[in-house]
């Protein structure tokens, strides 16, 4: 409810009209941010832009982005108006893993979303934000990305490049002494559609708003790396140490 | 296993929440019954169906005109929504039932009423239009002017012309959150019903009635009344919070509510009520009293409740009411608490409930006994002119219904229009022949 005195600028929201995005949208509205919503469907973006507006009483407007076409990403990025003070990547993609075993075209398209063109557009936000000097990127990678299992790894393989990602460019904006904050958000469970058809288990499953709450906590402190909700910090370190001879048998 | 808030019946179900109108389109293309679900407050069988589609991904606010107050909101958009966006600007729902636990898809299906129908009528009179998609994926917009048949077998009907995607409200401007109040204990029901003609200028009016007392005291009862009151009337108290509700953890063992338990309760709940006053109360407490106890329709047990609501006419209701009253005190069924509130004309929908006279509304455990009241009080409301509301109703017998709804047949003729092969149905309307 702190509607700050100073216009805070608009946030730019990729992959606007997912439910861990929407989240996070209405508690930056809540804080008195402008939002473009950016994605592919432009009625449910603009659904979501009308809902946010009068909830907030902030600036909604919505973009067209997609992120498998790159090559549109610069020219995407110079038609945002206002310019974005800060930007929330939550494009997504979890697939079929089963078919992406057997189809290569999918596999493909879980690396091209989560990873390729997660890259594409960051790049361009990060030199804009080089050039101001300042601004915020927000990346949802996920545990996934922490060690490949089974059941996901080219999932998995995505989200650990973007993981790798954000932390070289936070890396480099650091020994830049610019005021550009990367911060990695690394989401356990989360009740969404993308995981509607997955039985994941209830006491390890956050609500979207629990994980916009978590981020926006980190955007107040100094935190660069987040797991969502707290506990995966230690569920993920244990399945991190676990030797490979041992991990190779899990069923996880 | 899913049910209304009464937790009669229970009924298997698939629960299919659609957020796009594509979705809603290939839900639609199925061809097991479906009804419309919103927070499931409707108390018995109206919101149950081998197929349920939830409205509660489509719940966003479409567009506010901030100098009249329409809103148009998704069918999912709670009246909890709307009083936390909007009540801080100066305005609130026109009509609103007891709990603001209900969507305006329901508000409208059950053409829901408030405390101040005697003034301002049902819900369906401040809405200035609807839109729905029909069995076959076709949207259309209806309202009093806009294909009207349709709206009038829309609002009140349950559910059953098509999946209502949003509803244009007109929102009543309010300078403050708070309510002025008036309390005034009765000592039996024809004071409490003279109380009644005498305060039909309230803006919101309601009795609580103490069931268990008879003879002599017969519908002793507490009356509260109340206005919005002014913004100089509120001064330094501000919005008031919504309270922090408690909750029912679990259903509660049978045999909690037995006679003392409750004779215990209603004594003390009368006795604390001042014999008359006038006080501020903030709109969480005036209208939604029991919202501060989340799931307390657990409180019945397992085999859950029943509600029955009726109305009579005016004049039968001076006689019909102390004898349905009696009958209930005499049966000893375990309702202890009894609503009255005098309505006003009857509005637009061809299944509408509201209609000029007196509404009472009761709490029953499921069990044998109760069913046995129900079905003589049954004979005492159509003796009287009356009939029962479809959104508290697990039970009503076909012919009970039938002579209580005098508008059924233009009801049939529009859904046999929209829906000739029966995609909308609920285990009420199958019960109720409503096809």
């Amino acid at each position: 409810m702190t509607a700050s005195s100073t216009d805070p600028g608009h946030v730019l929201i990729l992959g606007g009209t997912s439910e861990i995005a929407l989240a996070i949208a209405a508690a930056l509205a809540r804080r008195g941010y402008g939002l473009i919503l950016a994605g592919r469907d432009a009625d449910a973006l603009q659904r979501e832009a009308a809902d946010l507006e009068i909830r907030h009483g902030v600036s909604v407007t919505t973009a067209s982005f997609d992120a498998l076409e790159p090559a549109t990403h610069p020219a995407f990025w110079q038609s945002l108006n206002p310019a974005p003070a800060g930007v929330v990547c939550a494009v997504g993609l979890l697939g079929d893993h089963g078919v992406a075993r057997t189809d290569f075209n999918h596999a493909r398209q879980l690396l091209d979303t989560n990873l390729v063109g997660c890259i594409s557009v960051l790049d361009q936000a990060a030199l804009a934000f080089e050039q101001r000097g300042e601004g915020f990127i927000i990346g949802i990678s996920s545990v996934a990305g922490d060690r490949g299992r089974a059941s996901n790894y080219y999932y998995g393989a995505a989200k650990a490049g973007f993981t790798a990602y954000l932390s070289g460019l936070r890396n480099h904006f650091a020994s830049n002494a610019s005021r550009v904050r990367v911060i990695t958000v690394k989401p356990g469970f989360v009740a969404t559609r993308m995981t509607a058809d997955h039985d994941t288990p209830a006491l390890l499953t956050a609500q979207p708003e629990q994980t916009a709450r978590d981020i926006l906590r980190a955007l107040d402190g100094r935190r660069d790396v987040i797991y969502s909700r707290w506990y995966w910090r230690w569920i993920m370190l244990i399945i991190r140490l676990l030797p490979e001879p041992v991990f190779k048998r899990t069923r996880l | 296993m899913i049910s209304g808030w009464g937790n009669y019946p229970r009924t298997g179900a698939r629960l299919s929440a659609f957020c796009s109108l594509a979705e809603l389109r290939t839900l639609l293309a199925g061809d097991t019954p479906l009804i419309g679900r919103g927070l499931g407050r409707s108390y018995g069988d109206s919101a149950l169906a081998p197929t349920l589609l939830s409205t509660a991904c489509w719940n966003r606010l479409r567009s506010f005109d901030a100098d009249s107050g329409l809103l148009v909101g998704e069918a999912g958009v709670s009246l909890d929504d709307i009083i936390r966006v909007f009540m801080p600007r100066g305005w609130f729902p026109p009509v609103t039932p007891g709990t603001r636990f209900v969507t305006l898809g329901g508000a409208l299906a059950s053409d829901v009423h408030g405390k101040n129908h005697h003034c301002d009528g049902a819900f369906s009179a401040h809405v200035a239009w609807c839109r729905l998609m029909l069995a076959d994926g076709s949207i259309v917009r209806c309202s009093a002017q806009e294909n009207p048949e349709l709206f009038r077998a829309t609002v009140g009907g349950m559910g059953l012309t098509g999946i209502i995607l949003e509803v244009a409200l007109r929102l009543r401007r309010i300078e403050s959150a708070w309510i002025r109040q008036h309390t005034r204990r009765l000592p039996d029901l024809s004071s409490v019903m003279q109380a009644f003609e005498e305060a039909n200028d309230a803006s919101y009016s309601v009795a609580w009635i103490d069931c268990l007392q008879q003879g002599g005291s017969l519908g002793r009862s507490v009356l509260m009344t109340g206005e919005h009151a002014p913004a100089t009337a509120i001064a330094g108290l501000g919005q008031p919070r919504a309270p922090r509700a408690l909750g029912v953890p679990c259903n509660l063992p049978g045999w909690t509510l037995n006679g003392l338990s409750v004779r215990a309760f209603n004594a003390l709940y009368y006795r604390r009520a001042p014999r008359e006053r006038t006080e501020l109360a903030d709109i969480y407490r005036f209208f939604y009293p029991l919202d501060a106890i989340h799931h307390w329709n657990r409180i019945y047990g397992r085999r859950g409740f029943v509600q029955y609501q009726l109305v009579l006419p005016p004049e039968q209701g001076r006689a019909g009411l102390p004898a349905i009253l009696e009958a209930v005190a005499a049966a000893g069924q375990g309702c202890f608490l009894a609503v009255l509130k005098r309505m006003g004309p009857a509005g637009a929908g061809y299944l509408g409930f509201p209609r000029e006279g007196w509404t009472l509304a009761m709490d029953f455990p499921a069990r044998p006994g109760t069913f046995r009241l129900l079905d003589r009080l049954d004979r005492m409301v159509l003796e009287c002119g009356g009939r029962l509301y479809l959104t508290k109703d697990a039970r009503m017998p076909r012919e009970v219904f039938e002579a209580g709804y005098p508008e059924l047949d233009k009801f049939l003729a529009v859904k046999r229009e929209v829906d000739p092969h029966n995609r909308f149905a609920s285990l009420q309307s199958q019960r109720l022949g409503l096809t």
